[in-house]
């Protein structure tokens, strides 16, 4: 219930942002990429600081605040930038964590991603609060005070921690050393983290488009000048901290450490921290069965492993003494049954006929063969000349409610897992005059790529290529989203007034320009 | 070519991106401790005595040790908790008995808790019991102290330099 909720907002708040920076732009289908992106800036900017930043208890303030100050158009730039874009990566990640949740692409096969994804989450964190000691200020003060009192209460460490500021004299500049260190070293950990968080996807997508990139970095560069972060005073272990502007991405805990015991909010951390690495699990998704390879029907022409999107499927030498070279061999603990290998496999026509129609690689429950029988099913009673069979994938706007007289509807699990010969077959072969092909909106696939490849095949750019000969004004494609049922009763309305004038496929009819609408 | 209400709809979700993460990376301020009170710092890291003293093994004991391991002594490693209280203005303020650190209760017990008190002139004692007794102190310390609004009074103990330190 909470889910569908919240999967609706982000449908109808992505559907906006769609409008206003087009799907290819649009920060919610980029959200990963942009907590790579903020990464980097914020890698580079720190290693610019790193220069003429000083360790020691009095250096360590002196030397930022001439960065900040002293060179206001480059140091201050970049530590304004260093701290924004640390915070928007707070902001992206925990976006990107919800909207995985909010869409169920985080169970079975994808439990992988979510699951190394969770720690770094810890990662940023240490990052952001060790970077926030280094600058020695009232607020540094007030988080390394808060910070050891609240390690302290952990029981490990044979001395408390905290003791290292009781007063000026007991700080030591070792101490600054170390914390540096941590600034360093915990980045560089988080990178491997990162790295294999996006281990099992194929095409990962680390860099956002370049309009996006400039748009963000133009908006933190603003930001910087407009508002550059700047010290509090300089730390005084003399004097007890009474007021801090916080910085409530990375701090907001601190202030419950003054209303729950430390221990509590360990144990609620360690234990959201647990939980949230079990989401997949709670509970686990039922997963149809995944792919098979039909060893008598694949040549190893590879196509679906180049179009499987979780890295599932992968190549190796032959086994049952064909002439080909490879097989497909699928990993079943990555594979997620989306049917993309099925849609991208050269054996998967409808119009085969010797022995059957069995693909290389195939869903066992939900074959190419049945996906021919539905689509034969869906067609056989229509009637009328502007009869139209809509193909919706599982994600995209729904279509049973369309089924009437003249409309035959058939499910995919994705719109890559449709062959596009199947257009090709029941169209020319006078199935339908028309077909309608629905599915998630651009960048927004359910699984990853397969709408991606889909608008690639049907324009000819990509294995397996939809014909020349088929007519494209017969054929529409509507990328609208779940929340698109508009756009697609729309598009059936267009083109089952085009069809009137035009009736069943004739073999004359030559292949104007494809019609495509999508929620651009 | 994009119309030039999807630019502006770019630039008003930029310029809220702007303003979220402007606004919260340094407010609204936050106030962790009253303006007007000072605060008192306890902190210590010394040992109690052993639990129980050493004990002088029989010869029938040492023979049953493994001859690498004899010995003469039989030292359990376990402390006692330390004692310890604070005084302030004839009223206690903090009394606690700080058991040692380490699995086997064998290490020195460590004490750090803060107080937020009225700043001005205040009687403080402090005392400490890190002896077998089982009540009254072995060491303690009174000092008559202003205390300033924000100031930060450390309470330490340190045997080496004559006992409780007042900072």
């Amino acid at each position: 219930m909470v889910r569908r909720f919240a999967k609706q907002l982000f449908e109808r708040t992505e559907r906006v942002f769609d409008a206003a920076f087009s799907p290819a732009w649009n920060p919610f289908h980029h959200l990963g990429a942009l907590g790579w992106y903020f990464f980097w800036i914020v890698l580079a900017t720190g290693i610019y600081l790193y220069i003429f930043f000083d360790t020691g208890i009095i250096n360590a303030y002196q030397s930022v605040d001439s960065i900040t100050h002293g060179q206001w158009y480059a140091g201050g730039v970049m530590r304004s930038l260093h701290r924004y874009a640390s915070d928007a990566l707070v902001v992206v990640v925990f976006v990107h964590i919800a909207r995985e949740w909010a869409k169920d692409r985080y169970r079975g096969a994808r439990w992988f991603a979510w699951f190394t994804g969770v720690p770094v989450l810890w990662f940023i964190y240490i990052c952001g609060i060790s970077g926030y000691w280094l600058v020695w200020d009232r607020l540094a003060q007030y988080v390394a005070i808060e910070t050891t009192e609240w390690l302290d209460t952990l029981g490990i460490f044979g001395e408390p921690v905290a003791r290292n500021f009781l007063n000026g004299e007991a700080l030591s500049d070792r101490f600054f050393t170390l914390m540096v260190f941590v600034h360093i070293l915990v980045p560089l950990f988080m990178l491997i983290l990162m790295w294999i968080h996006i281990q099992r996807n194929s095409h990962a997508d680390m860099n956002p488009p370049t309009g996006l990139a400039v748009g963000t970095l133009a908006t933190m560069t603003v930001l910087s000048l407009l508002f550059p972060a700047l010290s509090h005073a300089p730390a005084n272990l003399d004097t007890v901290v009474t007021s801090v502007n916080l910085d409530w991405f990375y701090l907001s805990a601190y202030p419950m450490l003054n209303v729950l015991p430390g221990r509590w909010l360990w144990a609620a951390f360690g234990g959201g921290t647990v939980v949230l690495a079990l989401f997949p699990w709670l509970p686990r998704l039922r997963r149809p069965p995944v792919a098979e390879v039909s060893l008598p029907n694949c040549n190893g022409c590879a196509r679906c492993v180049a179009d499987c999107p979780f890295e599932a499927i992968e190549m190796r030498a032959r086994t049952d003494g064909l002439v080909f070279e490879q097989e497909a061999v699928v990993d079943a603990g990555n594979c997620v049954s989306c049917g993309i290998c099925a849609g991208a496999c050269p054996t998967a026509t409808p119009f085969r006929r010797a022995g059957g129609l069995v693909a290389g690689i195939d869903l066992p429950d939900f074959t190419v063969a049945t996906l021919r029988e539905q689509t034969l099913a869906a067609t056989a009673n229509l009637k009328g000349e502007a009869r139209v069979l809509i193909y919706g994938c599982l994600q995209g706007p729904p279509i049973e409610r369309l089924a009437g007289d003249s409309v035959g509807t058939v499910r995919l699990r994705c719109s890559g897992h449709l062959p596009p010969s199947f257009i090709d077959f029941v169209i020319t072969r006078g199935h339908a005059s028309g077909v309608i092909i629905a599915g998630c909106r651009p960048g927004d696939c359910h699984y990853r790529l397969g709408g991606q490849w889909a608008r690639e095949r049907f324009a000819a750019t990509r294995d397996p290529r939809l014909r020349a000969r088929v007519p494209h004004e017969r054929f529409v494609q509507v990328w609208s989203g779940i929340a698109g049922k508009r756009e697609l009763e729309r598009a059936l309305k267009q083109l089952q007034a085009r069809l009137a004038g035009l009736g069943l496929y004739r073999r004359a009819e030559a292949a104007p320009a494809q019609t495509a609408v999508d929620n651009a | 070519m994009r119309k030039p209400l999807a630019w502006l709809g770019q630039l008003l979700a930029y310029a809220a991106l702007m303003a979220f993460i402007g606004y919260l990376s340094a407010a609204p301020a936050y106030t962790p401790f009253d303006a007007n009170k000072a605060q008192l710092k306890l902190s210590f890291r010394h040992s109690g005595p052993p639990k129980v003293e050493c004990r002088r093994l029989s010869p029938e004991e040492i023979a049953k040790l493994a001859p690498n391991m004899r010995r003469s002594l039989d030292c359990p490693r376990e402390r006692l908790p330390v004692a310890v209280q604070l005084e302030l203005d004839g009223k206690v303020l903090y009394s606690a008995a700080i058991v040692p650190t380490g699995v086997w209760r064998d290490g020195p017990s460590n004490s750090y808790v803060t107080f937020a008190v009225a700043p001005g002139r205040h009687r403080l004692t402090a005392r400490l019991r890190d002896s077998r007794r089982a009540d009254g102190f072995d060491h303690e310390r009174s000092a008559d102290i202003v205390l300033a609004p924000e100031q930060v009074f450390v309470i330490d103990y340190r045997a080496d330099k004559g006992g409780f330190l007042f900072n």
